[in-house]
Parts: structure tokens; sequence; C-alpha cells
């Protein structure tokens, strides 16, 4: 939806792409090894969403996911966090490892899951009952999660997502009195509260001014020093500025399928399949 | 490309160690239930049904707190708690259900449904006199409602629906207003407009405008949601033939709706064929036929049922119950036939 | 492109006039005339309640609302002494509609919650209908099921409420009579309201916003978690509004609570004892042997019955549509 004004060359992509890899400092492991699905299939009744994708994100970076509308790509990280079984009458098939592993284990507490994997959604949806401050730590209160010093918690939060400064004096006011990109933001500090080990970003700007986009992007450079982050988006100016790793997703008529994947610089400029070129060449999608 | 050897799976569904825990605790719940039934005061049916549950929620709270924690046990009492709500709500159901054919049946026989109770007293033992005249009088109740009702009814919807007038909102209000009426009010209400001014007397007529008055609101709401399914293309189409505004919505509209207007109806006649308040004031009481809607009182199988009840004899009472399985067997009949209807007219 | 772009003149709006034809006049005509029809009816209704009351409320005054008594005796002298005054029964009312709705609201949001977020199709679509039934069930039944079949059931739970918490006044009773009270009645009450409480508020439960629902699971709530974080706030208007709607559906039950309340003319808090009444059956109750003055006041009371239930009934649609319409 987001129109492309830069020009779309691969080279431009790619330069991007490569500036940011060089402004990357090599990252101190942070927690675990990162996740990793393999094989996964996704199913929606009969129909079969999406086939065999094995990706491996590793631990402090931050991996986009491109690709035309309908492929898959958000099918995909709900299977990741396992929301993609909230959908009546769906299946799936595959591992999805988090630290070695399997987040799919019969037995499992699947909510422990989630507060390991948080989300962020494409629609902004703070939670409008409570206030700024209650909506942050939400999470917390849902896990039933306590905390020494909430109010430090939430400082924490709110600045990590770039917030702090605009709402530090309303935090009791209501979370629907804030614009969209303040919202968002809000969610991202939402979602950071439970201290998730992965991020899922759902096209998460694509609802957002550019402005907000842009304050959203920087935050998420900022997050990936500590955390995994797995962004979906539809504008490869976007993936190119945020990304270390670019995954390129297609539907040929039948299940969306993971075509390529690689170093964000190296997808746009150097792209090994025929597909991935004509996409970011712009020729279709 | 891929070839789809690959099964799909529901991780998240129960697995066979979820199903043998539960089993598990169920069972246990019921072994604890006896003997706590046993050993202290608690008697009956209903001590059974709530022992169990408390001792079902204690023992499964034992089995998830070990899985998932304090919120777990929160979410599992939670789904338990819903469960029971909605059980206590159908054993009520099926309670009256069952009392209701139960006791109902003893009375059935054929001269139930042939004889009035000209030549009988409701104290005389069954098998002497019936309600054939009541099912007469309740007939003639529905009809008379149906007459004046349904037209009142269809067209208001069709002000709200066709002309959507500024008066809309107020009329929607009046409409919501209609629908409370007690009953005992609209049968009220017609006792002391027109009973105490007029020279007409209690009789089938004047139940029938009691009944209108709650019948009314009921066509209207309804009509008024079938209507609006219509799709705007039909009208829009209709006009742009040429047609006046009343042609479109008498030859195009109406016909389009045919299905959810007769749902209409019939959820109105089911709103007043139990009704016995109002009747009360309107009708009288009579124990034989009675064709003449305008005059001289009749009866009605509500009625029969609050006569019965009241009467306090075995006899009367167990004709109260014989009556209300009829009107209750009538109400079921209206009420399917209500949803035939409203299915078809939602395959439109 | 001129250097000097002319200044376009924009024209006013063309008014656009259509004289309906005549016979989609008179289409509109019928159709609007038999639309206020219905308000036709309500005033007419109000219009006769308050004439052929009048007399009463014109020789009781406020005390019609206020008063405790109501008898109409011929003194010595052979005057008629009349003293008409509702707030027994009014209280009656209040009392067992109140009972019921503190049953009849808990057992309602859990089965919406059920139905909406726990059931299977099969299983939901059943409940459904059957709860739909029950709406359509005829108030006498519920009388006659009330006093036959609730009732020895009711008497025994109102004797061991009386045995352990008999210290509270309103458990208490003067004598260890229980049947046809206040709290029996109030039971049925529940039984016949609970279809259009669960209703409402299963429909509010299920326009619950799936983004606010996602926003919950993803967080890692229990599906409890989510009802109260999302669903119960968002709901909570509805299910006052169904609340209210039962409430007035309550208030002027009649037959019901005639069968099962042995109606006295006291206003009575101990709901267990065998005393109570609300305006409704005590209309029906009286009607049968009223003289004429009586018969006014019977009419006034009516014409009470009606208001109330016209304003708890405006408040109630008021709260539901605020829901339903503005999704908050």
């Amino acid at each position: 939806m987001s129109e492309q004004t830069e020009s779309t060359t691969p080279s431009s992509l790619s330069a991007v792409a490569a500036a940011r890899a060089d402004k990357k400092v090599a990252g101190t492991s942070p927690l675990g090894t990162g996740l990793e699905a393999r094989g996964v299939h996704a199913w929606f009744s009969k129909h079969h969403a999406l086939a065999d994708v094995s990706l491996d994100f590793s631990a402090g970076t931050v991996t986009a996911l491109i690709g035309p509308s309908g492929c898959g790509k958000s099918t995909f990280i709900r299977t990741l966090n396992r929301m993609h079984e909230f959908i009546p009458d769906t299946s799936m098939a595959g591992q999805v490892l988090l630290d070695g592993k399997d987040v799919y284990e019969p037995g499992i507490d699947v909510t422990k899951i989630r507060l390991q994997i948080g989300m962020v959604f494409q629609k902004p949806n703070p939670f409008p009952s409570m206030t700024i401050g209650e909506n942050v730590l939400s999470g917390l209160k849902l896990a039933q999660i306590k905390t020494a010093n909430p109010d430090e918690l939430m400082e924490e939060c709110l600045t990590r997502a770039g917030l702090w400064a605009e709402v530090k004096d309303r935090l009791g006011a209501h979370a629907g009195g804030l614009s969209g990109g303040q919202q968002q933001r809000l969610c991202i500090a939402r979602a950071l509260a439970v201290k998730p080990k992965v991020l899922l970003m759902d096209e998460p700007c694509s609802a957002l001014d550019p402005g907000s986009t842009l304050r959203i992007e920087e935050t998420i450079s900022e997050l990936s020093k500590s955390m995994t982050v797995v962004i979906v988006t539809h504008n490869m100016q976007q993936a190119a500025r945020v990304s270390d790793y670019t995954a390129f997703f297609l539907s040929d008529g039948g299940p969306g399928q993971m075509i390529e994947v690689g170093p964000t610089n190296e997808i746009f400029s150097r792209p090994r399949d025929k597909r991935t070129e004509n996409y970011v060449t712009g020729r279709f999608g | 490309m891929s070839t789809s050897t690959v099964k799909p799976t529901k991780p998240w569904a129960a697995t066979p160690r979820d199903r043998a825990m539960m089993a598990t605790s169920v069972g246990l719940a019921a072994l604890s239930t006896f003997l706590i039934v046993a050993g202290t005061p608690l008697k009956g049916k209903l001590a059974y049904f709530f022992v169990f549950f408390i001792a079902w929620l204690a023992i499964d709270s034992f089995f998830v707190f070990s899985k998932a924690g304090i919120k777990g046990v929160r979410n599992g009492l939670a789904e338990k708690l819903t469960f029971l709500g909605a059980l206590i709500v159908m054993m009520a159901v099926a309670s009256i259900l069952w009392s209701v054919i139960s006791r109902g049946m003893a009375g059935l026989n054929f001269a139930y449904f042939t004889e009035t109770m000209r030549n009988a007293s409701i104290f005389d033992p069954i098998g002497m006199g019936g309600i054939a005249h009541a099912i007469v009088g309740t007939l003639l109740l529905i009809a008379i409602s149906i007459i004046i009702s349904v037209p009142m009814g269809i067209l208001t919807a069709l002000y709200l629906t066709e002309i959507k007038g500024k008066a809309s909102k107020f009329i929607e209000f009046l409409i919501q207003a209609m629908a409370g009426v007690p009953s005992v009010v609209a049968g009220l209400f017609i006792y002391a407009a027109i009973i105490l001014n007029t020279p007409l007397r209690p009789s089938a007529f004047l139940g029938g405008l009691a009944l209108t008055i709650l019948m009314v609101p009921t066509v209207t709401r309804t009509a008024q949601e079938v209507l609006n399914l219509v799709p705007q293309d039909l009208r829009e189409a209709g006009l742009a033939m040429g047609a006046t505004q009343w042609k479109t919505v008498a030859l195009v509209v109406v016909p389009a709706a045919r299905s959810g207007l007769i749902t209409a109806v019939i959820l109105g006649v089911a709103r007043i064929a139990g009704e016995t308040a109002p009747l009360l004031f309107t009708v009288g009481t009579f124990d034989a036929f009675n064709f003449n809607p305008f005059v001289g009182q009749n009866s009605a199988l509500p009625v029969i049922v609050w006569g019965g009840l009241n009467g306090g004899a075995a006899e009367s009472i167990q004709r109260a119950w014989s009556a209300i399985l009829v009107l209750l067997i009538v109400v079921l009949i209206i009420f399917t036939a209500a949803r035939i209807f409203s299915k078809r007219a939602m395959k439109k | 492109m001129s250097v000097d772009a002319p200044t376009k003149v924009i024209p006013p709006a063309r008014e656009i006039t259509t004289k309906p034809r005549v016979s989609d006049q008179i289409f509109r005509g019928i159709v609007s005339t038999f639309s206020f029809s219905a308000l036709v009816i309500l005033a007419l209704i109000a219009l006769f309640l308050f004439i052929q009351g009048f007399s009463a409320l014109k020789a009781q005054g406020f005390n019609f609302i206020t008063s405790f008594e109501w008898n109409v005796f011929v003194d010595e002298s052979g005057k008629e002494v009349a003293s008409f005054g509702l707030q027994a029964m009014l209280v009656g009312t209040v009392v067992i509609s109140i009972i019921a709705l503190i049953i009849a609201v808990p057992l309602a949001v859990l089965t919406a919650l059920y139905l909406t977020f726990y059931a299977p199709t099969r299983i939901k679509n059943i409940l459904v209908t059957v709860i739909d039934l029950m709406a359509a069930f005829p108030s006498i039944l519920y009388g006659l099921w009330g006093y036959f079949v609730l009732m020895p059931m009711a008497i025994y739970w109102a004797q061991l409420v009386n045995k352990w918490l008999g210290w509270i006044y309103i458990f208490d009773v003067p004598e260890p009579i229980f049947s046809r009270s206040p709290f029996i009645a109030g039971i049925v009450l529940s039984v016949m309201i609970i279809p259009i409480v669960t209703s409402v508020s299963r429909e509010v439960f299920s326009q619950t916003p799936l983004e606010r629902v996602q926003a919950a699971y993803a967080l890692g709530a229990t599906k409890w978690g989510m009802i109260r974080a999302v669903v119960l706030p968002f709901g909570a208007n509805g299910v006052v509004g169904g609340s209210m709607l039962g409430l007035g559906r309550a208030f002027g039950e009649t037959v019901a609570v005639f069968s099962v309340l042995n109606i006295v003319y006291r206003t009575n808090f101990q709901v267990l004892y065998t005393q109570g009444g609300n305006v409704a059956s005590h209309i029906i109750q009286r009607f049968g042997e009223a003289g004429a003055t009586e018969m006014s006041a019977l009419i006034a009371a009516g014409l009470v019955l009606f208001l109330l239930t016209l304003i708890v009934n405006f408040f109630a649609n008021a709260v539901v549509t605020k829901t339903v319409k503005s999704g908050r």
C-alpha cells in the first residue's frame, strides 16, 4: 500500500542496505540461539497456504520478509508465535525452535511461548479501557508476573519504544487519545515489557505516516541489539533500511513458499533467483 | 514443485495424555462425591451435582497448576464456570419441558380435542369435556390480531426502510416503547377504553385488539430487519426502469422479502399465542364454542390453563397441564415455522 | 499553460426538485399514517388509563404512590371509604425483580461467554436455538412449572438459607412458612428473563474487535485473561442494557408471579417468607371483585406500571443502542 517515491533500482536499495550493514555493530550475542523454522507448512481447512518454509533467525538480527500480497508472509509469522491456531480449523506441520526447543511440543504452556515471542500488529491495538501506563504493564498483569519496580519498567519500555518524552506527563490518560504512530509505539512498549527474546512485526508501519514510520524504524534498529526481530513489510526501502537479512516469499497460485533468503544488500543487488530479481526491480508486486 | 507428502497436524489439540488427565480428574471427582455425600447430611440430586462440580474443580485445578501455574488455574476455573452456567440454564429448560410432557400427556385423549366444557366442569374426571372451544377461541384471537397488526406492522416497517422520513428515529423509539408495554397493561387499556366507555362487552375481538398492541412491535422490528436486507440494487433497478416508488416497493421489494415478512408475522403470532393476562380483562371465559368474535365472551387455551390452575383440584390441575402441553406444542410449531421461513429468507 | 489563468466561476448548485407522482404521494401518505398509529396507540393507552384512573388519583393524591394501604369499605354511615396506596406493591415489584436479576445476570453472562468463546459449533447452535425457544414459552407455563416443580425444591433451599443465614434480617422469617415467597417468585422470574439477557450479552461479546483479542493473546494471555482484559470491558454496557431489558420484562410479569407468590398487601423484605406481591399480579387479584371505586384505582395502578416500564425500557434501549453503535 505504501507508494514508493524513491527510485527502486536494486543498486540504490542495496546501497542503503550496505550502509546499514556497515553501521551495525557486531552484536554481543544476547539471549539464546535465536529462532529457527524448519519445514513449516500451514493450512486453512483444506487450503494449503504455506509450504516448507525453513528459516534461521540468528539472535540479535533483524530479518525482513518481503513479497507480494497473499503469499503467506503473515501466515508464516503467525506460526512462529502460535497465533495461527486461533483461526478455526487450521493446521500446520514442521517445527519452530526457540533456543533449540520446539514451541509446538505437546504439553508445552503456549502462553509462555507467547511471552518469549512477542508480536506487534499492522493496526495499532492498545487496550482502550486502560490508561497508557496500564497498557504498558498489561502483559505482566495478564501473565501474573510480578515486578519489583513497575514505574521503572514502564519508563524503560516507553523510552526504548521512543514514546517516553511524549507521554511521561500523562501516563494516566486513556490510550485512545494518542495518534496512530504513538499508539503503535505504545504497542511496541507493551510488547517489550514482558522481555521477549523475539519480536515479530506484521507490517507495523503500513498504517502510519512517514514521520512515525521513521521513528519506529529507529526503534527497530535499537531493539535488535538485545533481541531478534522479524518484520513483514511491503516497503522495500524499509526492508533495506532496517534489516540485516531479507527473505523473499512468493506464491505461484499454490501455497506460499520462501524463495530466497540472504543478507539484505545481496538480495537487493545480486539476487540468486530470477523471481526475486523481478520483484525487487519492481517488475511485479 | 513441492510434493505434498507432509500431513497437516494440530499440535495444539488435546493429546491422549490430556484426555487421560481429564478422565482421571473426573473419576476422582465422582469418587469423592460419593464419599462426601455418604458422609454428610446433604441429600438430593442437586447435592450430588454441586458436590461433584466443586470436587472436579478442585482436583482439576491441581493438574492444571502443575502445567500452567496460577493463571492456568484461573483459566480452567473460568472455563468450567461458564460451562456450569450454561448447564444450569439447560437444566431449567429441560425440567420445564419434561414436566409439561410427562404431566400433560396423561390428560390427553380424543375427547379432549373434540369436546367443549359445555356439559362438564373442570372438576370432573378426565375424559369428560375438552378444550375444542378454547382451540377455536385461540385461533380467532390469532386471526384478529394478524388482520390488524400485520398491515400496521409492515407499513410501519416500510416507512422506516423505504421512506426513511425525518420521523424515523421517533417512530423507532415508539416501537421500542410499545414493545415494552406489559401484557396486563394492554388488557387493562382495552378494558378502560372500550368496556368502560362503550356498550361493547368482552369478546374475542377485544382480546384481539389487546394482543395487537403486543404483536405490532415484533412484526415491525422483524419486518424492518428483513426489508433492510433487500439489496439496494433491486430498488434502484426498479426506479431506473421508471417505476414509481410504490410500484417498486409493491412489486420488487416486498416480494423479495417475502420469506422474511412471513417470518415476521409468525414471530408475532408466537409472541401472543400464549398470553394470558390481557385475555382476563377482555375476553372473559366461555364453556362452549363461540364462533362470533364480536359478540359474547370466548375461551382461549391460556385461560383454560389459568382456570385449571386456580381451581386447585387434582382434575382441574390435570386439565391445566394438558392444556399447556397443547399450547406449548402450538408455540413450538409456530417457532419451527418461523425458523424455516427465516432460513429461506437468509438463503436469498 | 497560460500565465494568467482566467479565474473560474463556480456556479451555485442547481436545486433538484422532484414532485412525486400522485400515486406515490398517496403511498407515502398511507404508510406515514399507519406508522404514526404507534404514537396514537401509546398516547391512547396513557390517556384512557389516566382518564379512568383519574378519580382514584384525585382522591388519593400523591399518597397513591406512597401510602401502604389498599382497602375500600363502607362505614357505619353507609359512606364508602377508600384508601389506595401502591407502595407495598411497588416495593414488592422491585424486590422480586432484583432477586431475579441477581440470579439471572451471572447465569446469562456465563452462558453467553460459554456460547461465544468455548462451545463447539454444533453445541452452540443447539443451545442458541433452545434459548430462543425459551423466550417463546408462555408465561403461564412458568407459573405452572414454578408452582408444581420448582417450589418444592426452592422451599428446601429457602430452609437451608434460613438455617444458616437467618441471623440476617432479609433471610429471617416470622414463622417457618416458605412456600410462595418473593424468593421463589424471583427464581421463576430469573428463568424468564435469562433468554433476553443472554441474547443481548452474546451479541455484544461476539462483536468484540478482533484486533484487541489478538493483542491480548499475543501478550501471552490465557483465554480467561483475554476475556477479562478485552471482552468484559467492551461488553459491560451491553450486559447492563440487556439486564435492564430483562428488568423491564420482570416488572410487568403477571400470571407467573401470581402463581408462585402469596399476594398479601404488606411491604415485605423478608424474602423467604410467604408474603409479597407486584403491581401486575395485584391488579389481577383484585380485578374480579372490584367495585367502581376500586376499579378506578386498579386502572391508575396500571398507569403507574405503564409509566414505570416505559422509563426502564427507554434507558435500557439507550444503553444497548449506544454499545452496539459505537463499538466501544
